[in-house]
């Protein structure tokens, strides 16, 4: 195992992820809130809401196309540098990978054409339709994909099988319904939802400032106020934090992100704020929140939070009990109808994951030493003030965005669309949901460590037997391809922007046409 | 519940439907690969360029989601024939994906600005984006013909000997040629269907016949390539076909000559290469005819000939290693579990009349050739 290479895959995975992942959130939200404005022009059969609509949409097919070019590197990428990985639970990984294929990208990529060259071609209705199958299909890539990463977090409804050598599918039903699974895809359609709308708002409020476009942007802001506040309830509110409880890598997730060294007495309390030390095992300055740790992660009074030495102390028992399963996968590797190797396998095979955290130290975990031992234990603490401070950071935005979305809701409700700090706020903040999305990443993958599969496969026994040379190539490519594709992205989306709607027709022309800010008159209908 | 077919039958109702991904790939995304590859050769100028790009802008994106599927499907159903193919080709998958990143964004972004350097970048872009995966994906499948380099230890982690430059030989470029040939003509076939008759026709016409001589040709080489080269595997000792996906129980002898037993063992097999031949044969008649809807039946055919021949060539082959003897992947040892082939077959099922359906109803809503007069009024033209 030359970990040289699986540092360089991890590197080459997390760049190109978070790459990605600045795409998807704005497809997942501006996807439906294409589908809510269009909704308005059919109903209202006002042409401003056409006009609206492809304005969106022309931004959209922007952002989208970078969505899925990059989309193609995340599945490629599971079989070129984590080939074993791919073949340990392709079994269970790749079903989800292939049902997102048949059930969501043929329809956004089949429907996403027609979106953009079927304006003459359909009726109003038909074009909604339309809108919406794109909607949907996104939204419903993103609920296959976090079914799989949902189940890296916590692998149920699966087992290891000795003949060959790979972890195989026994319930099917519990990989699709993984509470994990359903809180992250709650969490992350609900974070590119609050993305698309701070996206709209803030290119809405320039355009006011600007005194441009303002009757475009005074109904775009209108719906971008009532989406986003909705949705950044909905993102803090259902936060993924209910899944913390489930497994002993989510426990130590969550220990890691509260800095929570030692088990406190039920209900733990939560740590608002403080200084983690990885060296002293303790947090200092800390100020913190009495029962609301355990209200929050056990929804009881009486459910225990334990602390990371508590857990650190499990993960060695399970190490231990973990080399009993390796030694007599051994044992059946060589006969496999050797009755007291399968006895003794049955037994411990839960932790055979575990033995294989030692690979880092000893080629055969069988000749493990104590010392050792205690290594892989504490290998399993995912590195905590990183995790403790991206989550406060992450968290603290979250916040931000309910109270942002609220002013922005009270303001479209009056009608008040001068209020310059406020309008001036809306487009300095526009980064800030990508910056929130990409911690709430890195919190998840990072605090998922040392783990690929939590307490089944370690990630740095994943990667393909690559040289340093092929993995170092292809990064400084992608850097290359990316960065220039970012570039001509960025100054797309500025061009588009800065220019504006499109006015095809005269009455268009005439709803939009006066600049001084006096042109929206509001309407029975709206 | 119980399941209704055996391990057996679904591996191979997987392994049929892996060659219909594979097929559905090559019969939708291999002409927009094919015009890609065409553009600089039957366009003389802007317009010309954006009638040929606006005969596939709207539909290449669903069709390249055949390729994804097949990706994932792969994943799902042959976890090792994912697993090795994807590392052990690394720099040349590398290299396709690549070519499919730059390919979506030249589509959405050329026409959004007017100007002449800009636009040209993007269709080189295109170009390479037909061209390279084209090629590749013929270089890849050679190599699948003749084995790759790698051995499974006794975890069944894969190990590899091979280099980007070892995967071509005499025999990968020319399959990698013929994949080219193939996908042009296909393209030709697409833009006699798609675009108004006139000057950038006529060009699509004449580079046709040149591929489907060239098809023809390459096809009938690599054949007697096939037949004669130490080429091919039998699979030795007893054949489990519902035993354990395991690799390292069965055992591989190479043999000359071996992937064309199966054509003496089951005869109807022969329907793949005859197509194979009969499929160009047919484009180029239509061609010096002038019959257009003839000439795209003709590239079809080749296309599903020609891939098909492949794929029964080796069955039940999948991806033979070329170094080991107890590696080579088959459709008895490298599939997933019992259950996930079930599974994977049921949803299979459900979703994949409902995407033809849609799919078929999109084009049915784009029907009709594009013009010149079009991509100079249409504001939603690229």
């Amino acid at each position: 195992m030359d970990l040289a290479v699986v540092e360089l895959s991890r590197l080459q995975f997390a760049l190109t992820a978070m790459y990605h992942f600045l795409f998807v959130p704005l497809t997942l939200g501006l996807s439906f809130m294409l589908v809510i404005m269009e909704s308005i022009y059919v109903i209202t059969e006002r042409d401003i809401w056409r006009t609206i609509t492809r304005f969106w949409a022309k931004l959209f097919g922007i952002n989208f196309v970078l969505g899925v070019a990059t989309g193609l590197t995340m599945e490629f990428e599971f079989g070129m540098n984590w080939s074993y990985y791919s073949h340990y639970v392709g079994d269970i990984f790749g079903a989800p990978l292939a049902i997102e294929g048949l059930m969501a990208f043929f329809l956004e990529a089949t429907f996403v054409g027609l979106m953009f060259f079927g304006w003459d071609k359909l009726s109003k209705q038909g074009h909604l339709l339309v809108t919406f199958l794109v909607a949907l299909g996104s939204n419903l890539s993103a609920l296959w994909i976090l079914i799989a990463n949902g189940w890296m977090q916590n692998p149920i409804g699966s087992r290891f099988n000795t003949d060959t050598m790979r972890m195989e599918v026994v319930d099917f039903y519990s990989v699709l319904f993984n509470p994990v699974a359903q809180a992250k895809f709650v969490h992350t359609v609900s974070a590119g939802y609050v993305t698309a709308s701070v996206f709209v708002l803030g290119i809405s409020a320039w355009y006011l400032l600007r005194g441009r476009f303002t009757a475009l942007a005074k109904r775009s802001m209108t719906v971008a106020a009532a989406f986003g506040l909705a949705s950044s309830l909905s993102v803090v509110v259902l936060g993924d934090e209910s899944g913390y409880a489930l497994t002993d890598n989510q426990k130590m997730k969550l220990a890691a992100i509260e800095a929570m060294w030692h088990t406190e007495k039920a209900p733990a309390g939560l740590t608002l704020i403080g200084f983690p030390s990885v060296k002293d095992r303790t947090t200092h300055y800390e100020i913190k929140i009495p029962y609301a740790l355990g209200l929050i992660s056990t929804r009881s009074l009486t459910g225990q939070v334990q602390g990371i030495n508590e857990l650190v102390l499990h993960a060695q028992e399970r190490i231990e009990s973990g080399k009993l399963a390796y030694a007599a996968l051994e044992d059946l590797k060589v006969n496999r109808v050797d009755a007291a190797a399968r006895a003794t396998f049955e037994e411990h095979r839960n932790d055979l994951g575990y033995a294989m955290l030692l690979k880092r130290y000893v080629g055969d975990p069988r000749d493990a030493t104590h010392d050792q031992v205690m290594k892989a234990a504490w290998d399993t603490v995912p590195n905590v003030p990183v995790t403790f401070w991206l989550f406060r950071i992450m968290a603290g935005l979250g916040f931000f965005f309910i109270g942002f979305f609220a002013l922005a809701f009270y303001f479209a409700t009056v009608r008040r669309f001068d209020v310059k700090w406020f309008l001036r706020t809306a487009v300095i903040i526009i980064p800030l949901p990508w910056i929130a999305a990409e911690m709430g990443w890195v919190l998840a993958e990072y605090g998922r460590q040392p783990w690929a599969i939590e307490g089944v496969l370690p990630t740095f026994l994943g990667a393909s037997s690559l040289t340093v040379a092929q993995v170092w190539t292809t990064i400084a490519a992608f850097t290359l391809l990316y960065s220039a594709l970012a570039f001509i992205e960025v100054r797309l989306m500025l061009a588009s922007i800065r220019k504006g709607p499109e006015t095809r027709r005269a009455a268009d022309a005439t709803s939009i046409a006066p600049e001084s800010g006096a042109g929206y008159a509001p309407l029975p209908a709206e | 519940m119980a399941i209704p077919f055996d391990y057996e039958s679904l591996r191979l109702i997987w392994w049929l439907l892996m060659g219909v991904l594979l097929i559905g790939f090559a019969l939708t995304d291999g002409f927009d690969l094919g015009v890609a590859a065409l553009l600089p050769f039957i366009a003389r100028n802007d317009e010309e360029r954006r009638l040929a790009i606006n005969s596939i802008a709207p539909t290449w994106e669903g069709h390249q989601v055949w390729l994804i599927l097949g990706g994932g499907a792969i994943f799902a159903a042959w976890p090792y024939v994912y697993a090795i193919s994807f590392s052990g080709f690394y720099l040349a998958i590398f290299l396709v994906l690549a070519a499919l990143i730059v390919r979506p964004v030249a589509f959405k972004y050329r026409s959004k600005h007017d100007d002449a350097a800009w636009r040209s970048r993007w269709d080189w872009a295109l170009f390479v984006g037909g061209f390279v995966p084209a090629l590749v994906f013929g270089v890849a499948v050679g190599n699948v013909l003749v084995g790759a380099p790698f051995r499974l230890d006794s975890d069944l982690r894969a190990f590899y000997d091979g280099s980007l430059l070892g995967l071509f030989s005499p025999f990968t470029l020319l399959t990698g040629l013929l994949s080219v040939a193939m996908l042009v003509l296909h393209g030709a076939g697409w833009l006699a269907l798609k675009i108004e008759e006139g000057a950038v026709m006529e060009r699509a016409r004449r580079w046709g016949r040149f591929a489907a001589i060239a098809a023809i040709l390459l096809f009938a080489i690599g054949g007697i390539m096939v037949a004669t080269m130490p080429i091919g595997y039998r699979l030795a000792g007893v054949i489990d076909t519902a035993g354990p996906s395991n690799p390292l129980w069965s055992t591989s002898v190479p043999a000359t000559g071996a992937w064309l037993d199966n054509y003496a063992r089951y005869p109807w097999m022969l329907l793949a290469p005859i197509l194979g031949f009969a499929g160009p044969a047919l484009a180029y008649v239509a061609i010096a005819r002038r019959k257009q809807a003839l000439l795209f039946a003709g590239s079809a055919m080749a296309t599903v000939g020609i891939v098909a021949t492949v794929g029964l060539s080796m069955f039940p082959y999948i991806l033979p290693s070329s170094i080991d003897a107890h590696s080579s992947l088959t459709v008895w040892n490298a599939s997933s579990s019992h259950l996930t082939l079930w599974i994977m077959l049921v949803v299979t099922l459900i979703f994949l009349p409902m995407i033809l359906a849609y799919t078929a109803w999109v084009l049915k809503i784009l029907f009709g050739r594009v013009t010149l007069a079009d991509v100079r009024s249409n504001p939603d033209f690229y």
